[in-house]
Order: C-alpha cells, then structure tokens, then sequence
C-alpha cells in the first residue's frame, strides 16, 4: 500500500480509537472538542514562540551587523595608522562575523516560514473547531442511536485529522526552535565572551584589538608631540631669548611628562 | 476524493484526475521503497504539484476526512519512515 493511503488509515485509526472507546458516541463530540480547544491554545503558543524565537535572531543579526560595521572601521583606521596586520586581524574577524550572519539569516528566514505556516494552521483550525462545535450542537439536539453513530464518526474523523496535521506542524516548529535556541545561546555567549566582538557591549570596555589599535595610535600622537616640542624649542647657544611660556610651554611639558 | 497535503491542507480532486495521480504516487512509493532521496523528493514535489493543480482546497469550515494524506513538501525519508513508523507520532 502506498505511503499516502497508509498515512491516511493512521489518522483514521486516531480518530476511530476514541471513538471505539465511548459507550455513547455523543460523549466523543464533547471529548473531541475539548482536545480541540487545547490544541487551539498550544497551536497559538506555538506561534508565539516561533515568534520569539525569530525576533532574537533578528535582534542578533543587528548586534553582529554592528561588530562586523566596527570591524570595518577598525580595519581602516589601522590601515592609516600603518598597522597592515591590525587591519589583517579586523577583516579576518569581520569575516568571520559575515559567515556567522549567513547562517543566521538563513534560520531566520526559515523561523519565519514556520510562523507563517502556523499562522495558517492556527486560523483553519480554528474555522473548524467553530464548525465542529455547530455540527456537534445539531447532532446532540436530533440524536437517534440509529445514525448517530455514523455521523459523530465523520465529524470526528474530519476533526481529528486537522488536528493531527497541526499537531505535527506544532511539533516540527518545536523542534525547530529547540535547535535555533541552542545555537543562538552559543552566539550569544561568543558575543558576550568578545570573541566575536560585540561592538554593543557598554560594560566589557574596548577589545583586545580597539587596545592595540589606541595603543599604535597614542604611540603615532606622542612622537608627533615629540616632534612638535622639538620644533618648538628654541635652537640652542643662539642667545638669551626668553622661552615662550605662555604660547603653549606648559601644556606642552604636561604632556611631555605623562 | 479529499486529499491532505500535510501542513498546507486539504484538497477535493475530481476522479478524472486519480489515475494521474495514483501513476504519480506510484512512483513515488519506488522512490521510498529503494530508499533514494533525491528521487523522492523530486516525485514528492510532482506529485504535490499535480494534486494543487487538479484539486481545489476545501473550505476551512468542512469537516472531512481525507482519502488520501500526502507529507509536506519538505519532507524527507526519514519524516516519512518516523510517521508511517509509529502511529504514536501523530498527535491530536
């Protein structure tokens, strides 16, 4: 037998367990609906967490765009300070930030794919519960043990195969999350731990790189200092001239001193 | 006949439209039965095609039960072989 007609007797035979089980078949509309009720909430939970889920990712995605933005920048600013294997270090991680957004993105996009699906199933669902809470209403108020057999069955059956078919959407999307939820721990500990380098963190201070970059800097600023005190200073043995204090002598010998 | 494509719905097929479809079906149980991925996808993917192309969906408030329930586009063996493996998993 083929796969289909097999998947279908699986959903049949849910259906009819239940319905096998009740001494009144009428007790099965009431069952059935209440399971029904509750995989309403759980579908509407499902998509709420789906949800969540996506928006940290987006929310990483941003804070990954602004390390890698940084990187660039730290990139240039090495370039000009001459420091080829600073700016070699920053395009090397920015890179490696670049792949970490691809794959991220491509989770995102497939997040929201199953918050869409879901949506869908959640909105169907829920047209047919309101259609099966009717029908059930009618067979109760013109029950004959004759047909109500019969018709309690297809209700329930038709019922309980939607159900199982949001059931495993519910599932899926789960699962999904389960796997997106781990993974964006992980990132989120690299961004934090700075390996990545979150440019956003306000209470870790400057990186490792920013360090050495500052450091390349200030040593570039203090010899131009240098260079600019030596040309300030008066030429040596030419005579008694006073030295110009107040032009900018003491800020000058501050900085020398520090 | 109703037929479910899982996670997407149901669909009412005209009888004119089965011995197309249980052709492709059969094709796609070979692809099951000789466990090749790639072949099952791509007749999967036919056959879904085929059954949107000849059905029109059912409304949200009919309640029926399907002939047939085909796995979603996605799927893979694996999916197949844990549904069709313990009626369990399916929940509702």
């Amino acid at each position: 037998m083929s796969i289909s007609r097999r998947l279908a007797d699986l959903f049949r035979i849910k259906a009819n367990k239940a319905l096998d089980r009740a001494e009144d078949p009428r007790e099965v509309l009431d069952y059935s609906y209440e399971r029904q009720l509750e995989m309403l909430t759980k579908v509407r939970r499902g998509v709420a967490d789906v949800a969540t889920s996506r928006k940290r990712l987006d929310l990483q995605l941003a804070q990954l765009q602004q390390a890698a933005d940084k990187l660039g920048e730290q990139a240039a600013q090495a370039v000009d300070v001459g420091r080829d294997d600073l700016a070699r270090e920053a395009l090397t991680r920015r890179a490696a930030v670049t792949a970490q957004m691809d794959e991220i993105t491509a989770q995102r996009d497939a997040l929201s794919g199953e918050e869409a699906k879901l949506t869908t199933a959640a909105t169907r669902l829920q047209a047919r519960v309101e259609a099966f809470r009717t029908r059930k209403e009618t067979i109760k108020a013109t029950y004959t043990a004759a047909e109500a057999q019969t018709r309690v069955g297809e209700a329930v059956s038709g019922i309980s195969e939607e159900m199982g078919d949001v059931g495993l959407a519910v599932q899926r999307a789960e699962d999904r999350t389960a796997q997106m939820q781990a993974r964006a721990g992980a990132i989120d500990e690299l961004l934090t731990s700075g390996a990545l380098q979150d440019a956003t963190a306000t209470t870790a201070g400057r990186d490792d790189l920013q360090a050495a970059l500052d450091a390349a800097r200030g040593d570039q600023g203090v010899d131009r200092e240098l260079a600019a005190l030596k040309a300030a200073r008066p030429a040596p043995a030419v005579g008694g001239r006073p030295e110009p204090r107040a032009v900018g002598g003491r800020p000058s010998d501050e900085e020398a001193r520090r | 006949m109703i037929i479910r494509i899982l996670g997407e719905g149901q669909y009412r097929v005209p009888d004119s439209a089965l011995g197309e479809l249980n052709a492709l079906d059969a094709e796609v149980q070979a692809a099951v039965d000789t466990g090749d991925r790639a072949a099952f996808h791509a007749r999967l993917g036919d056959l879904l095609a085929a059954v949107r192309a000849r059905g029109t969906g059912v409304p949200d408030a009919e309640l029926t039960a399907s002939g047939l329930v085909l796995p979603g586009a996605d799927s893979d063996l694996a999916d197949v072989a844990a549904l069709l493996g313990d009626e369990g998993l399916i929940p509702g």
